[in-house]
């Protein structure tokens, strides 16, 4: 710089002519020196100079050329005198030597540190971002178990031990060299071959026990054999018939277990059976043919055991002659068997053999003539049938004593209907005393004949003559099943009360039209329905068959009480009537209505007496448009609200929830089901699991470094699959 | 004719041994078990409502304390066993199964700052006002011997946090200024200091365990490294943290509890804004806990409540409190992630069940099936109206539901101002600032 300076003072000075110039100063100053020095004192110099320096040192110690920085000119200029420099550094050196530029100055400490925290963070938010992966994949894990990395506890088994710890010593490995050349196990099975197969043969305990049985089951077989030898010498004939009797038996007994263990054995004793059979039949042994049978029949007259011999052969003949009945040729029996199937009403007649609410045994419509009828031949059938598989020698009996109740079923059945018939007659009359108010009557008209003209269409084929008693509707809903449904229903009717109950039969329809014309008089009535009119077609009463339903007696009293006491709890109910009165009030709601708006005085004359004008009437009612028809408008027995229940809302959802994109990704979430009734155990089992495992009483640690590793080899081990 | 019998495999039907449970075939036809929505949303209801019925998670609550507990440390090894220390210098050492305190010892003059149980369970550390550390073996002593610590270091102030590193003999004080000791030595081996006077809690992080946080008086929150000289990173929000807790399973995630009633989950990486702000208490939240599974924490604070709440969850899942509880000063999560310990300003250390309907102890498969079974229908059902009203009902005491309704309607007509005051103004000029990023003052490299 300091040269650059100079070299601008005097410009027109070349290099040479500066130093030349320099020198021409020196001497100058020296020459003004050595005047001063020549007048008065001398003066004490501050420092010699021996060169003009722009920097003066305050120790008076000029150094030369110490006020100058180094150039790198100066450094260069050695440099091709030293031989050891390379020449790469050398032209380095001359690149810098042309570029001019300085050095900045360092930055504050403020600064630094700023700088040297933000490398530090970005190393330490790199650090930590390699858990990206774990942590994402947990929050998407259905299930996460803590702790992470379970031991199972307990003792470890010793191969596991063993197999971490390598033989490194020479001794070790020698020991090692000496187990594996003999077969002696070191990792994984503990036992040698010879001891697994030590293991599985029979042990001490083992062959003590077998040995012991082997004692006992000949100790037994010379026992038996002793007993056969002292039997067989036994002289009487009746001990061994009645031996061999039993011998039979017992053979018996075990054929017929052999025919389902062993159908082969089975099958070779069945021949064999079947010749002994045929040579009985073949001979005359046990006809009573014989010497002896002969002697005997003699004897019969007056012997009672003579008969009695003779019988006992007889029955011998008939053993020994009998066909065997096993499974094994069941196929010949089937006819036999086919006599016993319950005839299929018997079925029908138990579906709702369990219900003891009166009310809930009618049906509303069935075809109820026909059946019974069916019924009645059914049971005169099934007496038969049931006569029929009883032995021959009581089936005269029998049939006399199934005909017997069969009679009195029926005179129940008719007495019954002739006192329905006498009540049907009766009730109106009363009904016309007590009467209802007019309002009730009318509408129970209207809904009698509301349904007489739906029922119409059904009842084409069915006569409907309302003196016909048949048809008529049994009282109560109460279905009849067996013997003692019959006798309580004698006794019911027997009750009053309970008869009042019942609903009214057809005559009282006819008469109330009648009635209400005749009383119009507010007058309380006990509302009844006529079902007669209103239901389509009777109920069924069903006859039982008497002899396959077995009942406990208790059980049966059981029901007649609950029974009893359901009818008295809902003595005051008429189901029927009440639904009929609901599905009438719903259809008048969903009825449109006129709305009157006319205001009298407006556009007219006002005052007393005066009428409105039907134009402005005619203005000013507003009918509304008919409702679309009703879906229950042809089913008598159902009420079909198409409102929207607003207590439902209640518990419905009414936005869709976050996670959600659209209503049925929602909807289809909600409907499948994930209860046992719906899913399969295992299913069950995986859709229930929990997100969190933890197991009680174990230390949950935090996450450790070795996962970040472990997931890093499982990461390459799924990229390889 | 042929006539059908039925018959049927006895393996089918017949059970192994008579301990197992009775065989019975199901017909899962959908058409024989119909209406499974209502069904289920019944039991679902029901579910809840037992859930309810069975909320009962308050255990146990452990007095012998002869001032206000003002820290506690968890056993780094042993489940039953818990550390407290008192605002007197007492510190208690209870043994959780019998409900009893198992020692005692005078470890203080003036209050117990910090306490932390060496990763090993054999020692552990207590700070105190009176500028020591001192180190004391698990063990109690014998009879009649005098309860001496291991090892005594005077510092030069007072420290108010401690905690220690999760493998190494290294623990992290917090005063002045945060430091970096050694056990093996009396003076720290590296010092923090970041223009801050004061530090209220320092926590090493349990998964990257050469990190640190800490919070700061002047309402900031330090990140460090333990191996740079320098501290890493700073933010500064409105009001200041007292406590800081990082999540253990996962490594960058820290939740700090603040005076502004509301504790902020931020990520470490990015501390512009916090990744959730979790509202609910009604005053300072004092401390914070995370659950071991890494999924929940639970936070206490001066409005004498204890909170529990997801980590992602912006409100509570759970508030426990009772009569008798003060303010609840310091809160720790049990290491098995079932019970929840609670040291309140009244001297008592409170047993909480973490999961307040669970059935403790062991359950039969079956048991666990049908628990399993209800958990998922609540899940399932849990937006309905009327399953989520009876799940999220609970009671509150009287001044802490006044209270939050008052802070509803303060905040309701702060918003509804910046709404007015947005609306009269030029578009543009007043930006619509989150709740996230309203909390956040700066944050300083």
């Amino acid at each position: 710089c300091e040269e650059q300076e100079l070299n601008e003072a005097d410009e027109n000075i070349t290099s040479e002519e500066e130093e030349y110039g320099c020198e021409d100063d020196r001497k100058r100053q020296k020459l003004l020196e050595a005047i001063s020095a020549l007048g008065g004192k001398r003066k004490k110099r501050l420092g010699e100079r021996s060169e003009a320096a722009v920097q003066m040192s305050e120790f008076t110690v000029n150094a030369e050329g110490e006020g100058d920085k180094i150039d790198l000119s100066d450094l260069i200029g050695t440099m091709d005198k030293t031989p050891a420099i390379s020449a790469k550094t050398k032209n380095r050196l001359r690149k810098l030597q042309k570029s001019k530029k300085t050095i900045e100055c360092p930055l504050s400490k403020q600064e630094t540190e700023r700088i040297q925290r933000d490398v530090a963070f970005q190393k330490a938010a790199t650090e930590v971002s390699r858990w990206d992966g774990i942590i994402k994949q947990n929050q998407r894990a259905e299930q996460l178990v803590f702790p992470v990395n379970q031991e199972p506890s307990g003792p470890k088994p010793m191969e596991r031990v063993v197999t971490s710890w390598k033989a490194q010593t020479p001794l070790e490995q020698e020991i090692f060299a000496l187990l594996s050349a003999n077969k002696q196990p070191i990792t994984d099975p503990i036992l040698t071959p010879t001891e697994t197969a030590s293991l599985k043969a029979m042990s001490l305990e083992e062959a003590k026990i077998r040995r012991a049985e082997l004692q006992k089951a000949r100790a037994l077989q010379s026992y038996y054999e002793a007993k056969a030898r002292r039997e067989r010498k036994i002289k009487s004939k009746k001990y061994h018939k009645v031996h061999n009797k039993d011998k039979r038996k017992v053979f018996l007994k075990q054929f017929d277990e052999m025919v389902k263990t062993d159908p082969a054995a089975a099958l070779e004793e069945l021949n064999k059976m079947e010749l002994a059979r045929m040579q009985e039949r073949m001979s005359l042994k046990h006809q009573n043919s014989g010497k002896w049978a002969k002697s005997k029949a003699v004897m019969a007259k007056y012997d009672e055991g003579a008969r009695k011999a003779m019988q006992q052969q007889l029955e011998v003949n008939k053993e020994l002659t009998q066909k065997l009945i096993t499974s094994l040729n069941n196929e010949e029996e089937e006819e036999g068997v086919d006599v016993e199937v319950m005839p299929d009403f018997v079925n029908d007649a138990e579906q709702g053999l369990d219900s003891s609410n009166p009310w809930m045994r009618g049906k509303l419509s069935e075809d109820h003539t026909e059946k019974e009828i069916s019924d009645i031949v059914d049971l005169s059938a099934e007496g038969a049938g049931v006569a029929e598989n009883t032995a021959e020698e009581e089936e005269d009996t029998e049939k006399v004593e199934e005909t017997e109740e069969e009679a009195l079923l029926r005179e129940f059945d008719s007495r019954r209907k002739l006192r329905q018939a006498q009540e049907a007659d009766v009730v109106p009359s009363a009904a016309e005393e007590l009467d209802a108010s007019d309002k009730e009557a009318e509408e129970l008209t209207e809904f009698t004949s509301l349904f007489r003209g739906i029922a119409e269409q059904a009842e084409a084929a069915a006569d409907a003559s309302p003196s016909d008693t048949k048809t008529q509707l049994d009282e109560g809903l109460m279905r009849i099943k067996t013997l003692e449904d019959v006798e309580l229903l004698s006794q019911e009717e027997s009750a009053p009360e309970i008869a009042s109950v019942q609903p009214q039969p057809s005559p009282a329809t006819e008469n109330l039209p009648h009635a209400t014309q005749q009383g119009g008089k507010n007058r309380k009535r006990k509302r009844g329905i006529e079902l007669k009119e209103v239901l389509t077609k009777e109920t069924k009463v069903i006859q039982v068959p008497l002899a396959p339903t077995v009942e406990d007696k208790e059980d049966s009293d059981e029901n007649l009480d609950q029974r009893g006491l359901i009818k008295e709890a809902f003595a005051g109910d008429d189901v029927i009537s009440d639904f009929l009165r609901d599905k009438r009030k719903q259809e008048d709601a969903g009825k449109p209505k006129v709305v009157d708006l006319t205001l009298p005085g407006w556009g007219e004359w006002g005052g007393m007496g005066l009428k409105v004008s039907r134009n402005k009437r005619r203005r000013f009612r507003i009918k509304t448009a008919p409702p679309p028809p009703r879906k229950d408008e042809r089913l008598p027995s159902v009420i079909i609200s198409e409102r929207k229940n607003s207590s439902i809302s209640l518990h419905q959802v009414n936005s869709l929830p976050f996670p959600f994109e659209n209503h049925s990704q929602f909807e289809s979430i909600i409907c499948s089901p994930v209860g046992r009734t719906w899913n399969t155990e295992r299913t069950v089992k995986r859709v229930t699991k929990p997100k969190v495992v933890t197991r009680l009483g174990a230390i949950i640690e935090p996450m450790a470094r070795e996962e970040l590793m472990r997931d890093k080899n499982h990461g390459s081990a799924g990229n390889a699959k | 004719m042929k006539v059908k019998v039925l018959s049927r495999n006895p393996d089918d039907y017949v059970r192994e041994t008579k301990l197992d449970i009775q065989r019975v075939p199901r017909n899962y036809d959908p058409t024989l078990h119909p209406f499974e929505v209502t069904r289920e949303y019944t039991r679902a209801l029901n579910a809840t409502k037992l859930e309810r019925v069975f909320a009962k998670p308050f255990l146990a609550s452990l007095d012998g304390h002869r001032d206000g507990v003002n820290c506690m440390a968890k056993h780094t090894k042993s489940l039953s066993t818990l550390l407290s220390g008192s605002c007197d210098g007492e510190v208690k050492v209870w043994n959780l199964t019998k409900h009893e305190c198992v020692r005692t010892l005078q470890a203080h003059e003036g209050f117990v700052r910090g306490m932390v149980v060496r990763y090993c369970g054999a020692s552990f550390f207590t700070v105190g006002d009176d500028k020591t550390i001192k180190q004391w073996k698990m063990e109690a002593m014998g009879y009649g011997e005098e309860e001496v610590p291991l090892n005594t270091i005077l510092g030069k102030t007072v420290f108010t946090g401690l905690d220690h590193h999760q493998k190494d003999g290294v623990f992290a004080t917090c005063g002045q200024q945060v430091d970096i000791w050694d056990e093996q030595r009396s003076s720290p081996i590296r010092s923090f200091t970041w223009g801050v006077d004061s530090f209220s809690c320092v926590r090493f992080n349990p998964v990257e365990t050469e990190l640190l946080g800490s919070c700061a008086s002047d309402r900031s929150i330090v990140l460090y490294d333990m191996r740079e000289s320098m501290p890493l990173k700073k933010v500064i929000m409105t009001m200041r943290s007292n406590t800081l807790c990082w999540n253990p399973m996962e490594a960058y995630y820290f939740t700090c509890s603040n005076e502004d009633y509301n504790l902020y989950t931020y990520d470490m990486r990015y501390l512009q804004r916090p990744v959730t702000v979790h509202m609910d208490h009604v005053s300072a939240v004092l401390d914070v806990d995370y659950s071991p599974t890494g999924k929940e924490f639970v936070s206490a604070s001066f409005d004498k409540t204890v909170r529990i709440f997801l980590k992602d969850g912006g409100h509570s899942r759970e508030v426990y409190h009772t009569k008798r509880m003060q303010h609840v000063i310091c809160v720790k999560w049990s290491a098995d992630s079932k019970y929840i310990m609670s040291g309140s300003d009244e001297m008592n250390i409170r047993l909480w069940k973490a999961n307040a309907a669970e059935k403790l102890g062991v359950l039969a498969p079956r048991e666990r099936q049908a628990a399993n079974y209800s958990q998922k229908l609540k899940e399932k059902f849990q937006h309905h109206p009327q399953i989520r009203r009876i799940a999220r009902h609970r009671h509150l005491p009287k001044n802490i539901y006044h209270q939050t309704k008052e802070l509803r309607i303060m905040k309701e007509a702060r918003s509804r101002k910046e709404r007015n005051v947005r609306k009269h103004s030029k578009p543009g000029t007043i930006p619509v600032v989150s709740e996230k990023e309203k909390h956040v003052v700066t944050v300083v490299q």
